[in-house]
């Protein structure tokens, strides 16, 4: 074969024989922290759309109230103060679950799990109230892309925190094990990145919104 | 809805018996032959007590090659389905002119339409290309399964669950009558109250909810689990096709979730995303649901290209030809693959410059795809070319797809497209790239790799019989097509006044009855194969005499692919072994590290289906409770810490023995 001549260096008398295998058992990275940011871009890619459909129909009013009549920032300084902190009092957990006492760590992710009570009961009330003055998601287009994009990051953080209890059981259960572990830096990504979407609503909805 | 919430609506939503076919003739023969086939092969799983070793050895199973297999036999019973919906539409329109409506009422060929169109995509194409990436691209790198194996398990069964709701529509209720995209303010609830769209929407959710996940999983593996030695650049190109591939599942599926939960929002809780009223906006669903939907037809595509270059590279007995720029053409073509979506809306009227855009990175993406069929061409030039059935296919599809490319650059021009937009012309135009390509393609990697999977080659003759009826087939089924859209045809009509074009449509006809035969030959196929596997049998694991690693392997690969990792020099890694007179170690075995199998897969899935039933009959109470069950069994999966388990250096010694002893008695 001419190719062999051509496409690769004979394995000649003085270069010692190429290996094909590993004898050994090769070691094979874990890629749950990989797949898990992967899957986290895709979730951006839904907000995203959600973004991109309140900027197509953020200003439809259809004759209804707009965003600067019923949209309320002091409520919404609280309930941003309320994610943002609950962000740092996650990293805390981390430092913690590093120098592996899960003790404080327990505390610090339960704490977590309040603030976010917190901003879920306020986001609530929100809604409540914005539905008892007949500003619900069917009055216009705008309500309907406002309602959707804040809800469905109200949905993320309520799933955030029913995995955060199912993930202190576990840890209760099993202490900080390489495997759990794991599952807390895969939380921890997704509380930290439902934050940052949560500054984009907050930028671009609430702050943008009451703006004339 | 919840006007009057007594018991049975809470159960029963709006099913009653009248939404059951039973006046239906047509429907309830097929129902009748559907539900006697399933009864039959009950019986006879039953009879033969294989109900235990299919769950153990299948269901259940997380091996990704058996998940591919399975993936595959989906994919061909749905193109049954699909392929009987294509010819009771090809027989519909060639009889139905003038006085004569045909068979079909328009209400029933309208759902035909729509179940075609969806199943074909989302059932057929994406589970065959699923199928392909899921056994092979493993083995082309070297792992010994992928990423997330239980996710795989998962995301097979979400699809089979997709797939099921749509098959249900046949019998409970009906189908979307809204074409394959549902554009509102057809599938809105005022125009579409039935049950229709509502299976559209929720088959195609849980399908997709799997295939964001395979593509996720995929993808990881690609990139974390490659064989020592496997750089990017020495990835085989079908490894490549399949990471550019899962890169566009994971940047597009998400937007297809997100528009149709929109559209689901505005049937089910009256919000005015895309209604005509209360500041609406329909445009919005047709370019979210085309930013999902032309990069899905390169999730298609590109895989077989893999598959061609593969093909081509191994009977034309040479390295494929421009290995790097092929590559680069892949890269270019993903990325492209994202800036073309408006050009299957140019009528909507946003104005010159934005369609000239559009248009002009539409002819942009023939660029590369012509440098690939050049690398294919140069790949066969001077080689020793071996006309195997899988080579068969490769150069039809050359031949087809370049005709579909030039009719698809002809369609990108804004204006032309303005006269041939929704016409005959247009499903001539992605018939002819979809079957030439994508079909072609699954069909040389299915007889390619068909050996690997079962250990013996699938029966030329009928491969070949196969071939002709369906080469021949599409040409007469489609050709008349393009002619019809020309005339000014339009899509989606179930009668016709004018008797000049019915000859068109009785050649087209022809055309669909010839492409039967290809399906019954390749039924035949399988059958004679099974029967004549003896004589067909690999023993070497290498039949076709391949260049990458997954013909290093015996055939079919053991539950580990590899006893010893493969340490990879060059991007033909097994052709370079075979060169280097490599041998394969014979003693030294070590335990080996496996995922167990589980059952968590197919029952989330089952559930899910539950779940999307109920949702699309308004069954609320149903829903809630399958809806609680998903969730509480997902969390009582993740307290399972106990998900492998190492095979054992004597199990890997055995096997790998009764290798070497086969092999042994067949030199």
């Amino acid at each position: 074969m001419s190719e062999l001549s051509t496409s690769y260096p004979a394995s000649g008398a003085t270069a010692p024989p190429l290996a094909f295998y590993e004898t050994t058992e090769s070691h094979v990275p874990n890629g749950t922290l990989l797949g898990f940011w992967v899957y986290l871009m895709s979730d951006c890619l839904i907000f995203a759309c959600l973004f991109a459909t309140y900027g197509v129909l953020g200003r439809e009013y259809a004759g209804g109230p707009s965003a600067a009549e019923v949209l309320e920032l002091p409520a919404v300084a609280v309930n941003t103060s309320l994610l943002l902190l609950s962000s740092i009092t996650y990293g805390f957990a981390v430092l913690e679950m590093q120098r592996d006492r899960q003790r404080s760590m327990m505390i610090w992710l339960a704490i977590t799990g309040l603030l976010g009570a917190g901003f879920i009961t306020l986001e609530l009330r929100e809604f409540a109230h914005l539905i008892s003055i007949g500003a619900g998601p069917q009055r216009s287009a705008f309500l309907s892309s406002f309602f959707t994009l804040v809800g469905t990051h109200g949905l993320h953080v309520t799933c955030g925190i029913l995995w955060l209890i199912v993930l202190m059981t576990q840890v209760a259960k099993k202490g900080l094990i390489p495997a759990n572990k794991r599952r807390l830096m895969c939380l921890s990504m997704f509380w930290h990145f439902l934050d940052v979407v949560w500054v984009g609503v907050f930028s671009f909805v609430y702050l943008m919104g009451v703006l004339p | 809805m919840l006007a009057h919430p007594d018991l049975t609506t809470l159960i029963f939503g709006r099913l009653t018996l009248e939404s059951l076919p039973l006046h239906v003739p047509i429907v309830l023969g097929t129902f009748a032959v559907v539900a006697l086939g399933g009864l039959v092969l009950v019986a006879v799983l039953t009879y033969f007590k294989l109900w235990g070793y299919l769950w153990r050895e299948w269901f259940t199973s997380i091996d990704h090659k058996r998940i591919g297999i399975m993936y595959m036999i989906l994919g061909f019973i749905m193109l049954l389905r699909g392929f009987a919906d294509a010819i009771m539409m090809r027989a519909q329109q060639a009889i139905s002119f003038g006085d004569n409506m045909g068979y079909l009422p328009p209400e029933h060929y309208d759902q035909i339409f729509t179940a075609h169109g969806v199943i074909m995509i989302f059932f057929v194409a994406m589970p065959m290309v699923t199928g392909l990436m899921n056994f092979v691209m493993p083995l082309q790198i070297g792992a010994r399964d992928v990423a997330f194996p239980f996710l795989n398990n998962f995301s097979f069964w979400m699809t089979v669950a997709g797939a099921l709701l749509v098959m249900a529509s046949l019998f409970v209720g009906e189908f979307a009558r809204t074409g394959w995209l549902a554009y509102p303010p057809l599938s809105d609830i005022a125009s579409s109250p039935d049950a229709g769209v509502d299976y559209y929407i929720w088959a195609l959710q849980i399908a997709g909810v799997g295939t964001l996940l395979s593509g996720i999983n995929l993808l990881v593996t690609i990139i974390k689990m490659r064989a020592p030695g496997m750089t990017m650049m020495k990835m085989p190109v079908f490894t490549w096709t399949a990471l550019c591939t899962n890169v566009l599942i994971v940047a597009a599926f998400p937007v297809l979730t997100a528009v149709l939960a929109l559209l689901a929002l505005d049937r089910y809780a009256g919000t005015n995303f895309f209604t005509t009223e209360l500041g609406g906006n329909a445009m919005m669903y047709v370019n979210l649901i085309w930013i999902w939907g032309h990069p899905e037809v390169y999730i298609l595509v590109l895989p077989v290209f893999g598959i061609f270059s593969e093909v081509t590279a191994t009977f034309s007995r040479k390295p494929l030809f421009g290995y790097t720029s092929m590559v680069y053409a892949t890269v270019v073509i993903t990325v492209l693959s994202y800036l073309v979506w408006l050009h299957h809306f140019f009528t909507m009227g946003s104005g010159a410059s934005v369609n000239s855009f559009f248009g002009i990175t539409t002819m942009i993406i023939s660029i590369p795809t012509g440098a690939k069929i050049f690398n294919w061409l140069f790949t066969m030039y001077r080689g020793r070319v071996e006309f195997e059935v899988p080579m068969m296919w490769v150069l039809a599809f050359m031949v087809t797809f370049v005709i579909g490319g030039m009719t698809g650059v002809l369609l990108a021009v804004p204006p032309a497209d303005f006269s041939l937009h929704n016409s005959l012309f247009l499903i001539a135009h992605f018939h002819n790239v979809i079957i030439g390509g994508v079909v072609f393609g699954l069909f040389a990697g299915i007889t390619y790799w068909f050996p690997k999977a079962f250990g013996f080659k699938l029966d030329p003759f009928w491969g070949k019989c196969a071939f002709w009826f369906w080469v021949v087939g599409f040409y007469f089924a489609f050709m008349p097509l393009y002619v019809l859209g020309l005339m000014g045809v339009t899509r989606r009509l179930s009668h016709f006044t004018d008797p000049a074009l019915q000859i068109w449509f009785v050649l087209a006809a022809f055309g669909a009855f010839l492409i039967l035969l290809g399906i019954a030959s390749m039924i035949i196929q399988f059958v004679v194969s099974f029967r004549r596997r003896e004589a067909l049998r690999d023993v070497t694991g290498d039949p076709w005499n391949g260049r990458t690693l997954e013909w290093s392997t015996s055939s079919p690969p053991p539950k580990y692919n590899f006893a010893f990792t493969p340490l990879v020099h060059d991007h033909d890694a097994w052709w370079m072994m075979k060169k280097h007179h490599y041998q394969r170690p014979l003693d030294g075995f070590i335990p080996i590290h496996m995922p167990l199998n589980t059952g968590a897969g197919i029952t989330l899935a089952g559930l899910s289906f539950v779940f999307g039933f109920a949702m699309v009959w308004y069954m609320w109470l149903v829903a809630i409770v399958s809806f609680a069950a998903i969730v509480v069994v997902a969390i009582a999966h993740t307290f399972n810490y106990h998900r492998d388990y190492y095979l054992t250096a004597d199990e890997v010694r055995r096997v790998e023995t009764s290798r070497t002893e086969l092999m042994a008695r067949h030199v």
